[in-house]
């Protein structure tokens, strides 16, 4: 076996996606409020208080460019907590994964039906921005629901790379060093509530090896009325560290569970 | 040999050759063959520590062995190790529900894992239900159960999917004496079924009540191996006296070198084993000494072989 293999890809990571989705119907009533609430409580702090002093950027009113951010730093919230504190709590915790390892499914089903299932969750509170983002008539056109494939991929991505740091971390005191370094960075520097052209070049092209900006660059021209540019080469970035992810994620929890 | 020669000997249902494991250039598992039969009951006895988790483990396709080679249900093990799963099932040492889940959906989600689905999922449930006793807690948190009952529906987890070996790591520790009878009727039951078990215990007790044959398993070795019977006969003699109080060891002290019987003294206790308790007896009742007699058994056995034993 060589140190780093590949993750062997395999239908059998749908019961492990099954079981959390049972587990969030049963707190499904406080779940959704939470995917609702926030964000409401963002836009109209955020969109009528801040917006009120920035007025409008270029085209858009604030409001309608800072729906677009949000929608993508959901994805990246919800997939990132999902990722490290609900798995790591499965892993570690609860041994829902021992048990899990005690029936036909292999640890490289189990990351990727976390993974996937992190996916999922930020399609759930990014959608549900998504549609208090139509209510209050901040979306231009049917295009927005383009944005949802784009919505999962990005929580399959952040998702992943969570799971690398859960593969690593000896407690959860340890994902706060991810948060700082990785995920508030990304959610400042990636154009979310300010356009990207606003900082100095090189933290503009630091923001441009992150997955998120990319993530923004094709959701808020679908959301706004306009058709994005560039896409194969943002959907390609997102893809990389989504994949880049699982792939380390699977060989380090290999090698910490499978020992 | 011709083949046709052979004796028609079942295919074993799981078989170790040279199966070793290191930990940090420490050797836990150290060179072990085992073979279980299909249908029997097949112990692993060992002080903690003695390798018998990770061996458990390695049969499981859980851990990769440094060397030996491993078959469990006919299927090369790790390599097919999702295979051999299908088909068997597991008691963890520490329980491993789901707490997130019901008595009920706990069987449901784990039936899941294994494919079932519809009616022939709520059936299987609602069997093992019954079989754990646990129909009247089917909507009980996990958080709400006793030990004996977390402990029953682990076991009827196991079963979800009709396995043909049940590997269980110390399947009663920590139960109370009514718990872990009640877990052995139903180790017993499956046993008739014709249904193959591989379990790990320190308790003597269990391993002679349950098991066929057991390897008795010490700092990573099998030092011993065979039916209860025969290994109580070949390795220790078969009569037991216990002794104990400051009286009692005064006596013994006494009688050094004529007592013609290997004693085993741990501070104030004292068991002296013999083939010929008759003279010793009536030595015994000569000097007024209090003494229990007691046929030998596996934990004397056990004792002798994994060499904590205390010899003057």
């Amino acid at each position: 076996m060589s140190a780093f293999p590949l993750p062997k890809l395999s239908l059998r990571f749908i019961p492990v996606w099954r079981r959390n989705l049972r587990v969030w119907r049963k707190i499904m009533v406080p779940s959704v409020m939470g995917n609702f609430g926030e964000p409401v409580l963002y836009l109209l702090a955020f969109g009528y208080g801040f917006g009120r002093l920035v007025g409008d950027l270029g085209e858009l009113p604030y409001m309608v460019f800072l729906a677009s951010g949000i929608v993508c730093s959901s994805a990246m919230y919800t997939a990132s907590f999902e990722g490290m504190y609900s798995a790591y709590t499965r892993m570690s915790e609860q041994k829902t994964w021992d048990g899990m390892l005690g029936a036909p499914l292999n640890l490289d089903d189990i990351v990727l039906g976390e993974i996937i299932w992190a996916a999922t969750k930020a399609l759930f509170s990014a959608g549900a921005i998504l549609l208090v983002a139509a209510v209050l008539g901040l979306i231009s056109d049917l295009r927005a629901l383009l944005a949802l494939p784009v919505i999962l991929l990005a929580g399959f991505c952040f998702g992943a790379c969570a799971m690398v740091v859960t593969a690593v971390s000896r407690s959860y005191d340890f994902f706060l060093y991810y948060f700082t370094l990785a995920v508030t960075p990304m959610l400042l520097l990636s154009g979310v509530f300010f356009p990207l052209e606003q900082l100095p070049p090189a933290v503009v092209a630091m923001a441009w090896a992150l997955p998120l900006v990319h993530v923004v660059e094709i959701v808020r021209p679908l959301m706004t009325g306009a058709w994005p540019s560039q896409v194969p080469l943002h959907l390609s970035v997102i893809l990389v560290y989504g994949l880049v992810g699982l792939t380390v994620a699977t060989a380090l929890l290999r090698r910490r569970l499978m020992r | 040999m011709d083949p046709l020669d052979l004796p028609s000997i079942p295919a074993p249902i799981a078989q170790a050759q040279g199966l070793v494991k290191r930990y940090d250039g420490r050797l836990v598992v150290d060179h072990i063959d085992l073979t279980v039969q299909p249908g029997e009951c097949f112990g692993l006895l060992g002080p903690n520590g003695a390798g018998k988790t990770t061996t458990l483990r390695m049969l499981l396709g859980l851990t990769p062995p440094d060397e030996g080679t491993l078959s469990v249900l006919g299927e090369p093990i790790p390599e097919r190790a999702r295979e051999a799963r299908r088909r068997l099932g597991i008691v963890p040492q520490f329980d491993t529900l789901d707490p997130d889940f019901t008595v009920r959906e706990n069987l449901h989600t784990y039936a899941d894992y294994f494919g079932l689905k519809g009616r022939a999922r709520r059936e299987r449930v609602e069997d093992l239900l019954r079989f754990a006793s646990l129909e009247s807690r089917r909507d009980a948190p996990i958080s709400a159960l006793s030990g004996g009952m977390k402990r029953r529906l682990t076991l009827a987890r196991a079963l979800i999917n009709q396995p043909e070996l049940v590997v269980l790591d110390e399947p009663t520790t920590g139960l109370d004496p009514q718990a872990r009878h009640h877990i052995w009727q139903c180790l017993r039951g499956l046993l008739k079924t014709g249904t193959a078990l591989i379990l790990t215990t320190h308790y003597m007790e269990e391993a002679e009540r349950l098991c066929d044959r057991l390897a008795i398993i010490d700092r990573g070795r099998v030092v011993a191996r065979g039916s209860p019977q025969s290994l109580i006969h070949t390795h220790i003699e078969r009569h037991v006296l216990e002794l104990n109080g400051p009286a009692a060891m005064d006596w013994l002290t006494h009688q050094a070198g004529e007592l013609q019987a290997r004693v085993r003294q741990i501070g104030d206790l004292a068991l002296i084993y013999t083939d010929q308790a008759g003279p010793l007896i009536a030595r015994l009742e000569q000097a007024g000494i209090r003494y229990l007699h007691r046929p030998a058994n596996l934990e004397d056995v056990f004792m002798k072989l994994t060499g904590h034993e205390l010899r003057d």
